[in-house]
């Protein structure tokens, strides 16, 4: 190989380093996220809850706020807005899922944890947003979240939002309404 | 001719400028809050920092430029390093930095400050408007830009608060702790009010917070910072700030409207009613997009006058305003707009324009369809 | 216009050429016409075709700017529409940054880094030559996006998704597909940059004996091949958001709109400095010549520029203050930030250590070095104002931004290239450009690219937010007087225009070393420079002694 050729071949496989680096940094960002708690995020699946002692002296205030997206004709309310917790303690809350519209249709819940400080310290052992929800046309159903925050908590926490918004589950098969804007731009 | 031309330049701007003093700041406001007034000296604080230095180092380039012309006969000398001098400025700027990093750290700390708040505020980002709900006093509604489109247009004289005035604000008491919630139904948009030094991203499906304690009654205003699409430009914040005991009567006040917008939804609606209503509920909601005589703006925004494919079908118009469309700019509004305004703008772009369908749907049937069971 | 060719080489030259040094010549002497330029391997003629594609992308992003500042002349909504504005500074800021700075600099690079290292051509000449012709399609096909029902990208060069995604027009495949190809043609060049200065030098030079703008080159084009796979990586997953169903930043299906923000600026941080290191390598150049004096701690300036690059990495996030980062994070990328004005503030402290007690003149080129001195400082100030996290809450997205990185890319790189352009024109064209419309020209810009971006710091602390196409009734004064200069600097490039092409028909002779300061090799040469240089290398070795 010529000296040229030898730079080029280095240079071409820290390219090749990169553009793995670049797709590595994907998953890598989740995993991140969950460790450090970045943008609020929770764990997506069920966490066993650590038996610790629980903090009575301290009252940790959890908020909770549904939303729903566009194109999913359901609604979402939890049956207390807020409840006031012990850190340590587990609790569980109950969420009223209604599907008002004519047909079947899954959803998914996407959470959202605010300050981003309190996420590593949410355990949560149930929840709806772990999976997808199917409701039938008409339906209505009550769903509970088991949550659990930990001691170690920070000290200067005491407000936690709880956020969930629905959206339509992707490849859902009742999306008629997909064809609603090429309609719409064609009129 | 140069000097012609430099000088003319140089008036026109300082007379520019000057128009300017007396209209308005140059300034980053100190505005109203402890926070605000701590961000406002960190950055006068930095700025002379800078002054400094920068006097320092162009003085000194300009005097080396200055003394050593050649055309003042100026021999070069040849030394090209000296370590002593390369070390003190490499040091000197790090220990500036350091004094710069303490006072940030500390007013960076206070802004992320999350002791117990008074009142709660969820604040969503919508194309193009923003919507704030009182976190347990069930009471919400939409923030619209209210300067007239004559006035964008140019066919009207502009306003003093032109482009930042709005039909409802959000009204908040002061020396109270407010905590925002940010998030947004669709794009990215950005919540900021400089008078509070609180700008915070909302991001659809995530929710940020932020914080604020007003200390002075008063309007502030701000804009959405975030590029958000075509009307980026047109959504302004204005937050009304009251004492408490006003604050108190406007929210009982407001809990009385949403209590008898509701009383209101089980009378049988006539047709021109909903008509007005809809109309008004068109022009600040839907003309954005869809455009005030219903021609859209398409690919992007549907036209909505002559559009047989929706005209032959009431019930999908009324599911696409109930749920939104996903994956588009069509936001449900079930959850934002009572029975009422939906079922009076439905109407409307049933019956305006052209689309002479006659159909009337009432509040009820809305109501019906929204409630379980 | 075209202009001159370089003088092609006399046949005996080339028939002097030995082993491999020819390999990859031949043919294309024989040619000429539109296909001489096509089929051209030569670092010479690459270069000019690079300079004037940038010149080009220069004007016709320059008049995209000027809609801008037209619509924005008055409050009101005047000349042009919402989704038009939103167009053109989207448009404005993706050719100005990928079309006009970085092939600037790469014609350069072409032109010079060969011609500076002793080197007889770049390395690889015909990948020099794909590199080259990947830009102009690439940005016939961006343009072309603004005819396309639903007009072109509309999200701002940053493209933050979903606005870019879900929310984009239909055209938005075709804009990610001209950046690829962008991002390829930087890629490839940036390989063959390495290849050259790497294994090309004369006999002798060492790496330390490099000209800055050699090494600020180098370690722009390491940047580059970091950086470049991470922006083809965030417009692929864009694409696949788009066409394919997948939800990277797609909140709805499990994705996250901040990751966007993550991979965008992990690419965009690095790359605003591989558009000012050249700049720095450029006028690090120029000072000493023009000074008369060697350049001050030659090799701090290296280290500065390495250490500048090794910070970008560890910055990003300084665009996402207000994205709601954890505290932790915000304070990191806070300390990192300021970090980098230590290394910037070396390189500024050694060219005024170099202008004392020097023998200085003020030719154009140095006039323009001297003018990006200082105004890239006070962009450099402005931006250690930003780095400040709380108060950036307070001029995040605001016009005091625009103003910041206008200062830095204006007259900070744009200057830089012109500089270069002054410096060097007697090297391609054997004649001095016109000094005095030379001297007229730099002072229209510097005039005009004051009034157009020092107004901006005050709209943006009053609070204007960035693009948006109408405005308060505060903010008109301040636009007002952005606009004018606006109009001022775009009309003053006609000039420079002139300049080029009146130097490229004829002028002052100018001799192998044109400037009786220049001490680099590309000034043993003759002027202008013949199609083939350094046939035979030059021996560093005996030049030294």
């Amino acid at each position: 190989m010529t000296p040229v050729q030898r730079t080029v071949t280095k240079t071409v496989i820290a390219l090749i380093g990169m553009v793995c680096f670049t797709i590595a940094l994907v998953p890598l960002y989740d995993v991140f996220c969950q460790i450090t708690g970045l943008n609020g995020k929770v764990a997506s699946q069920a966490q066993p809850i650590i038996s610790e002692e629980v903090d009575t002296s301290r009252y940790v205030t959890v908020q909770f706020i549904t939303r729903t997206g566009s194109g999913l004709p359901w609604r979402l309310e939890p049956l207390d807005r807020q409840v006031r917790v012990h850190p340590g303690q587990s609790y569980k809350v109950l969420f009223a899922f209604t599907n008002y519209g004519d047909e079947a249709r899954r959803g998914r819940a996407v959470p959202s944890v605010s300050p981003s400080e309190a996420s590593l310290h949410l355990r949560k052992v149930t929840c709806f947003c772990f999976q997808e929800q199917r409701l039938e046309a008409g339906e209505h159903l009550r769903l509970p979240v088991v949550f659990q925050l930990t001691t170690d908590l920070p000290e200067s926490v005491h407000t936690v939002t709880l956020a969930y918004t629905l959206y339509p589950a992707a490849n859902n098969p009742t999306l008629g309404e997909r064809a609603m804007p090429a309609q719409g731009g064609d009129a | 001719m140069r000097k012609v031309l430099v000088l003319a330049v140089m008036v026109v701007a300082i007379a520019g400028l000057q128009r300017n003093a007396l209209a308005s700041d140059w300034n980053m406001p100190v505005g109203v809050t402890e926070i605000s007034r701590s961000v406002y000296s960190l950055h006068m604080l930095i700025f002379w920092i800078c002054v400094v230095i920068g006097v320092v180092v162009f003085g000194a380039m300009f005097y080396s430029l200055f003394r050593y012309r050649r055309s003042k006969g100026a021999k070069a000398a040849h030394f090209h390093e000296h370590t002593t001098v390369e070390v003190f400025w490499t040091t000197i700027p790090l220990l500036i930095l350091v004094a710069m990093a303490v006072p940030a750290t500390a007013t960076l700390k206070e802004m992320y400050d999350t002791s117990e708040s008074d009142l709660d505020v969820l604040i969503t980002g919508h194309q193009w408007r923003w919507q704030y709900e009182y976190l347990g006093e069930g009471v919400s509604f939409f923030s619209n830009l209210s300067t007239p489109s004559a006035q964008i247009e140019g066919e009207a004289p502009k306003d003093e608060h032109y482009l930042l005035e709005v039909d409802q604000p959000l009204v908040l008491p002061v020396d109270r702790k407010v905590r925002f919630l940010t998030t947004s139904a669709d794009v990215i948009h950005s919540w900021w009010v400089p008078a509070f030094a609180v700008k915070k991203d909302a991001m659809p499906g995530f929710i940020n917070e932020a914080w604020t304690r007003i200390e002075e009654p008063g309007i502030y205003r701000g804009q959405c910072a975030e590029l958000c699409g075509r009307n980026h430009g047109f959504m302004p914040v204005v937050v009304h700030a009251m004492e408490q005991d006003d604050f108190d009567a406007w929210l009982a006040e407001r809990k009385q409207q949403a209590a008898s917008a509701a009383n209101s939804v089980d009378r049988e609606w006539k047709m021109d009613e909903l008509m007005a209503q809809g109309e008004k509920v068109y022009s600040t909601i839907c003309a954005a997009c869809h455009q005030a005589e219903g021609q859209g703006l398409p690919p992007t925004f549907p036209a909505l006058a002559g559009n047989q494919a929706l005209m032959d079908d009431l019930e999908k118009h009324i599911g696409v305003v109930l749920n939104g469309v996903s994956e588009t700019a069509m936001p449900a509004f079930s959850g934002t707009l009572n029975p009422v305004d939906i079922a009076a703008v439905i109407t409307y772009e049933r019956n305006a324009w052209g689309n002479e369908t006659g159909d009337v749907i009432q509040p009820s049937d809305i109501q019906a369809r929204l409630s379980s069971e | 216009m075209a202009p001159k060719l370089p003088p092609k080489a006399p046949l005996e030259h080339g028939n002097s050429i030995t082993g491999g040094a020819s390999a990859h010549e031949g043919e294309h002497h024989y040619r000429s016409g539109p296909l001489r330029w096509l089929l051209t391997t030569n670092h010479k003629e690459i270069g000019t075709l690079y300079l004037i594609f940038s010149l080009s992308m220069f004007m016709v992003g320059g008049i995209m700017a000027l809609v801008v500042r037209l619509e924005l002349f008055q409050p009101g909504l005047q000349m042009v529409q919402p989704e038009f504005f939103n167009q053109m500074t989207t448009m404005h800021g993706l050719i100005m940054i990928f079309g006009a700075v970085m092939p600037g600099f790469v014609g350069l690079a072409n032109w010079m880094v060969p011609l500076q290292v002793g080197a007889p051509d770049m390395a690889l000449p015909r990948l020099n030559n794909f590199s080259f012709w990947l830009l102009p399609i690439a940005f016939v096909l961006l343009l072309s996006t603004l005819l396309m029902p639903g007009g072109g990208p509309n999200f701002g060069w940053t493209s933050y998704a979903p606005l870019s995604t879900t929310y984009a027009p239909p055209s938005t495949t075709f804009f990610i597909f001209s950046l690829h190809m962008a991002g390829i043609s930087s890629i490839l060049g940036a390989i063959n940059i390495i290849a050259t200065i790497l294994n090309l030098r004369a006999p002798g030079m060492r790496l330390m004996d490099m000209t800055l703008f050699v090494w600020t080159w180098l370690i722009t084009a390491f940047l580059l091949i970091a950086v470049m796979p991470v922006l083809a990586g965030v417009l692929t997953m864009m694409l696949l958001d788009i066409n394919f169903g997948t939800s990277f930043f797609n909140a709805a299906g499990g994705g996250d709109p901040v990751l966007f923000q993550h991979l965008f600026w992990f690419f965009g941080h690095p790359e605003v400095y591989i558009m000012i290191l050249p700049a720095f390598g450029i006028v690090s150049v120029i000072v000493p010549t023009f000074a008369r004096k060697p350049l001050f701690g030659y090799s701090s300036m290296v280290y500065a520029t390495a250490s500048i690059a090794v910070l970008s990495f560890t910055v990003w996030a300084h665009h996402m203050f207000s994205v709601g980062l954890p505290l932790v994070a915000e304070l990191f990328f806070m300390y990192a930030t300021m970090l980098i004005a230590v290394p910037t503030g070396v390189k500024v402290f050694n060219w005024i250590a170099t202008l004392f007690r020097g023998s200085i003149t003020f030719e154009t080129a140095m006039l323009f070095a001297l003018a990006f001195i200082v105004l890239f400082s006070i962009g450099g100030f402005s931006g250690l104002m930003l780095a400040i996290a709380p108060a950036d809450f307070q001029y995040h997205d605001t016009y005091f931004v625009v103003a910041h990185f206008h200062y830095v890319l204006v007259p900070g790189a744009v200057f830089s290239i012109m500089a270069a352009v002054y410096y060097w024109l007697p090297k391609w064209t054997g004649h001095y450009p016109d000094e005095r419309l030379g001297r007229w020209h730099f002072w229209l810009s510097v005039i005009g690219v004051n009034l157009l971006f020092f107004p901006m710091h005050f709209a943006g602390l009053a609070g204007m937010p960035r693009r948006i196409p109408d405005y308060a009734l505060q903010f008109a004064d301040f636009n007002m007087a952005s606009s004018i200069g606006g109009f001022l600097f775009g009309f003053s490039q006609l000039l420079f225009i002139w300049v080029i092409v009146k130097c490229v028909r004829g002028g002052v002779k100018a001799p192998a070393r044109s400037w009786d300061g220049a001490t680099d090799l590309e000034w043993t040469v003759p002027s202008p420079a013949p199609l083939h240089t350094f046939e035979t290398p030059p021996d560093m070795r005996r030049i030294e002694s």
